[in-house]
């Protein structure tokens, strides 16, 4: 029923197929064989209610558990085109991190200039040059929507910028190091409506660029900015189709009822 | 409240405002607030004493001397008060405690704070403070009696009392206190702005050198700042390691006095009050304190500001 | 789309950078062995010259020229009057402080000046307050060289400790509970003394438990008012067989106290007044062991019992 209808329908290439996952925190088994397949260069988006492990979920995409002890994967995240398992004990979760980026709940910048966080993550990687390093960080901040804004006081601590931009510099700093995936983990629950608005404008004019697959709570944002939605609950993942499928017709009973408010 | 009569209500009696219970909550509170006062008390009494005993010195030796002259001989014939070579004893075992102390607080903060597992964690932690807790005299038996007698046989030249052997542990002895307050200021940095950085995909190593620590800046800058005055007024390490003798001196293989042992040298004779000896220990002492209480005020500044960052 | 060329590229960078991480990661394990390394040293060299003189008798005999008869008698019993009048007088108040300053201070300027004064008092030298212990209370109060003198030294020392354990400990109790209190119709003396000094008692007990044993193994100050004598006497005894049968003589008494006791024996060249000192030193280390120990479990029993 999941997603196998649909690969044969369309000729869709997949950025990511997940193939049977559970994953525990210790005895906790937070998800429960899930199957879903991420295409590439568009946006998908997780729902369900609070404690359904939609950020759980997000978070195994970029091994983000590994650095809590006690925390478990079962199961495969294959990333195409190399067609590695980003889950597998012989993968490096510093080499995932590398390809998929990650962009928080709160805007988390690091106590730096807004400059200096944008190039962090291709310092990390080892880059130098002044040039690249200058170049990288107008493009991220103009992909960002944000160089406008702040090319006039790059240098100052990113902590003076309002909360909205912040976050928009979280997104050129995950932007900056061109990612093949960029992780939302409800990226707007912190901002203000003005704030919300142009962050999934930004989301929106992303796609084509990157695969992006984004946790919301907030249905309506979803419906507004993905290609398309899973619905989970429980750990489990309840549907997944196309967002218009999901949010007009779908198939589940308790996709319908989360989807018209009659639950959660 | 309304205004009734006592003899239609005994209930609004209780409720209404009771005079006795207000006095004595009162009376409570000004106790409480005089056991507060106490520590002010204390203060103002520390530098009342050092400055009433310094100012009597300083009628008798001018300060100019006080701070030029290179010999400290008060209670020699032929008396010279200059507090320069107590200043570089001090500042010289200090300096070797410190080389001790921060870098390696420092490293163990850092491994403590990003790298160990938590059950290394759990027992290191309450094995530092132990540490921490023996007493300075047992220090000193150990530098006087253990390292320096190993030192020897590396520096065969080297005297029993020196410098060196002094200042390297009483860096140990720091090593706690150093640890402790830089580790508590990388942990005060919330996880978010590590995933952060792990989630563009740095080591933990980068994560902790380009991200936590700046973070925690403030925070690793008082605990060094503290832990200078910690070293700059630890008293019985020198005085039983590093001898009692003035000596100005910036080489650590010599013995020298700091300022510290020198007033524990004075206190072991027997001084008349009121003599000019008797002074010298209080202006030895003020010098002590300006010195340790600007690292200390300096030291709160930037620990509280660390505080209202995050 | 990245080419295998590219991912070979971020795979040499990874494994430089862990390299990094593996070489820090030995380096903080070294570190902190030195710190190991230096207790293991220390205490079995104490324990190698000092063992063989912890007979019975090193505790019951007086200190004396003879090295082999010299023991901590009076030293150990000076401590603990010291510790005494030390606990009597900084507790109370030290508490007192804790309270005003968490629960009833009001936020003006006068407050935080007492509350910057109590961090700077933290960090006064020892020997600051063996200074300030000379001038007043062994001269101008006419205290002498005396276990008041000694203790009211030491009270002021360990002040600061337990002033900053008590808010410490107040703090960590939820405004809840003193709302709790309160719309029961509790006064504020009613709402401290029944509910935030009981629930914070074992985090200020903590915090009293280290204070003295950092007490016990001061040193400077003690020698600062001039206490450094050959004591081979006991101070008169506080329990009396007639009436009124308790007597406070005690408190006026010279003294001697187990860290001066080790100082004494450290300063002299002979090596066995120096096994002395490391007898001296080993019971001096495993008092306040025990007791920063005992202080350490107590917290991690709360932090385990008590979740608000």
């Amino acid at each position: 029923m999941k997603n196998k209808s649909m690969s044969n329908s369309e000729l869709i290439q997949y950025k990511s197929e997940v193939k049977d996952l559970s994953f525990y925190y210790g005895e906790f088994n937070a998800l429960r064989n899930i199957d879903m397949v991420l295409h590439d260069k568009q946006i998908t988006a997780l729902i369900g209610p609070s404690g359904c492990g939609k950020s759980t979920f997000l978070r195994c995409f970029n091994r983000m558990h590994d650095l809590y002890p006690g925390n478990r994967y079962q199961g495969e995240i294959i990333l195409h085109p190399d067609d590695v398992n980003i889950l597998s004990e012989n993968v490096d979760p510093i080499e995932v991190r590398m390809r998929i980026s990650m962009v928080f709940q709160k805007p988390n910048p690091f106590p730096k200039s807004i400059y200096e966080n944008v190039a962090y993550g291709l310092r990390v990687r080892g880059i130098k040059q002044r040039a690249i390093l200058d170049e990288k960080v107008e493009a991220a901040l103009r992909n960002a929507a944000l160089w406008d804004e702040v090319k006039d006081r790059i240098h100052e601590l990113a902590f003076n910028l309002s909360g909205g931009q912040q976050q928009r510099m979280c997104i050129a700093r995950a932007l900056a190091t061109d990612p093949e995936i960029l992780l939302f983990d409800e990226p707007t629950s912190a901002l203000d409506p003005i704030a919300t608005a142009s962050i999934e404008e930004l989301i929106t004019d992303l796609k084509n660029k990157v695969t992006i697959l984004i946790v919301t709570h907030n249905m309506q944002q979803a419906a507004r900015v993905s290609d398309y939605t899973a619905y989970m609950y429980l750990g489990e993942l309840i549907e997944f189709d196309v967002t218009d499928t999901i949010f007009i017709k779908p198939k589940n009973k308790q996709t319908e009822d989360y989807i018209t408010g009659r639950f959660g | 409240m309304a205004v009734r009569s006592h003899s239609n209500s005994k209930k609004a009696g209780k409720l209404g405002y009771s005079f006795r219970r207000h006095l004595h909550e009162r009376f409570i509170e000004m106790l409480l607030f005089v056991s507060a006062l106490v520590s002010v008390v204390i203060m103002i009494a520390i530098v009342a004493m050092l400055v009433k005993e310094s100012y009597v010195f300083f009628q008798h030796v001018s300060i100019l001397d006080f701070l030029t002259d290179k010999q400290w001989t008060p209670l020699f014939d032929d008396a010279h008060y200059g507090i320069l070579p107590l200043v570089s004893g001090t500042l010289v075992s200090s300096l070797i405690a410190l080389v001790v102390a921060l870098p390696l607080g420092t490293i163990i903060a850092i491994y403590l704070s990003e790298f160990a597992p938590f059950t290394v964690r759990e027992i290191a932690k309450p094995f530092l403070e132990l540490l921490g807790g023996i007493p300075t005299i047992v220090y000193g038996y150990f530098a006087l009696l253990f390292v320096t007698p190993l030192l020897q046989i590396i520096f065969p030249e080297l005297p029993g009392f020196n410098l060196l052997s002094a200042g390297l542990v009483m860096g140990i002895m720091i090593i706690p206190y150093v640890s402790s307050m830089t580790e508590d200021a990388m942990r005060a940095v919330p996880m978010n702005i590590r995933e952060g950085s792990y989630a563009m995909g740095a080591t933990r190593f980068q994560t902790a050198i380009r991200v936590v620590m700046p973070a925690a800046f403030s925070g690793i800058a008082a605990a060094y700042i503290l832990g200078i005055s910690r070293a700059v007024g630890e008293t019985m390490v020198v005085a039983i390691a590093a001898g009692m003798q003035p000596n100005l001196t910036w080489n650590p293989m010599e013995p020298a006095a700091t300022i510290t042992a020198y007033i524990v040298q004075v206190s072991l004779g027997d001084l008349p009050h009121g003599s000019i000896g008797y002074q010298t220990i209080f202006a030895a002492g003020l010098t002590l304190l300006l010195i340790t209480l600007a690292f200390n005020i300096i030291g709160h500044i930037l620990r509280k500001r660390y505080r209202e960052i995050y | 789309m990245k080419t295998d060329k590219k991912l070979e590229e971020i795979r040499a960078i990874i494994a430089h950078h862990k390299r990094w991480d593996l070489i820090f990661l030995v380096t903080g394990i070294l570190a902190l062995m030195i710190a190991v390394l230096t207790f293991v040293a220390l205490f079995s060299h104490m324990l190698v010259d000092g063992a063989p003189r912890l007979t019975w008798s090193f505790f019951t005999s007086f200190p004396s020229r003879h090295a082999e008869s010299a023991g901590i008698l009076s030293a150990w019993v000076g401590t603990t009057l010291v510790m005494i009048v030390t606990a009597l007088s900084a507790v109370p108040l030290g508490i007192g402080a804790g309270v005003y300053l968490e629960e009833y201070a009001p936020k003006n300027l006068f407050t935080e000046i007492i509350e910057i004064n109590v961090t700077n008092l933290a960090g006064v030298p020892s020997i600051i307050y063996g200074l300030l212990a000379l001038g007043l209370f062994v001269h101008q109060l006419s205290l002498g060289h005396s276990i008041l003198a000694a203790g009211l030294a030491l009270a002021l020392l360990i002040l600061p400790i337990v002033i900053l354990a008590t808010r410490e400990a107040i703090r960590s109790i939820p405004i809840s509970i003193r709302e709790g209190s309160y719309a029961l119709g509790a006064t504020k003396w009613q709402t401290v003394s029944d509910h935030i000094l009981p629930y914070s008692a074992p985090g200020i007990l903590t915090g009293v438990i280290i204070g003295l044993a950092r007490a016990i193994g001061e040193t400077a100050p003690i020698i600062t008012i001039g206490a450094l004598t050959f004591i081979a006497f006991l101070p008169p005894s506080p329990v009396q067989e007639e009436f009124p049968y308790l007597s406070f003589e005690w408190l006026m008494a010279p003294f001697t106290v187990m860290p001066i006791q080790m100082f004494n024996w450290v300063s002299r060249p002979e090596e066995e007044f120096q096994f002395n000192a490391a007898a001296a030193g080993l019971v001096l280390v495993v008092m306040t062991l025990a007791m920063n120990g005992l202080a350490i479990y107590l917290r991690y029993r709360m932090r385990k019992k008590i979740k608000w």
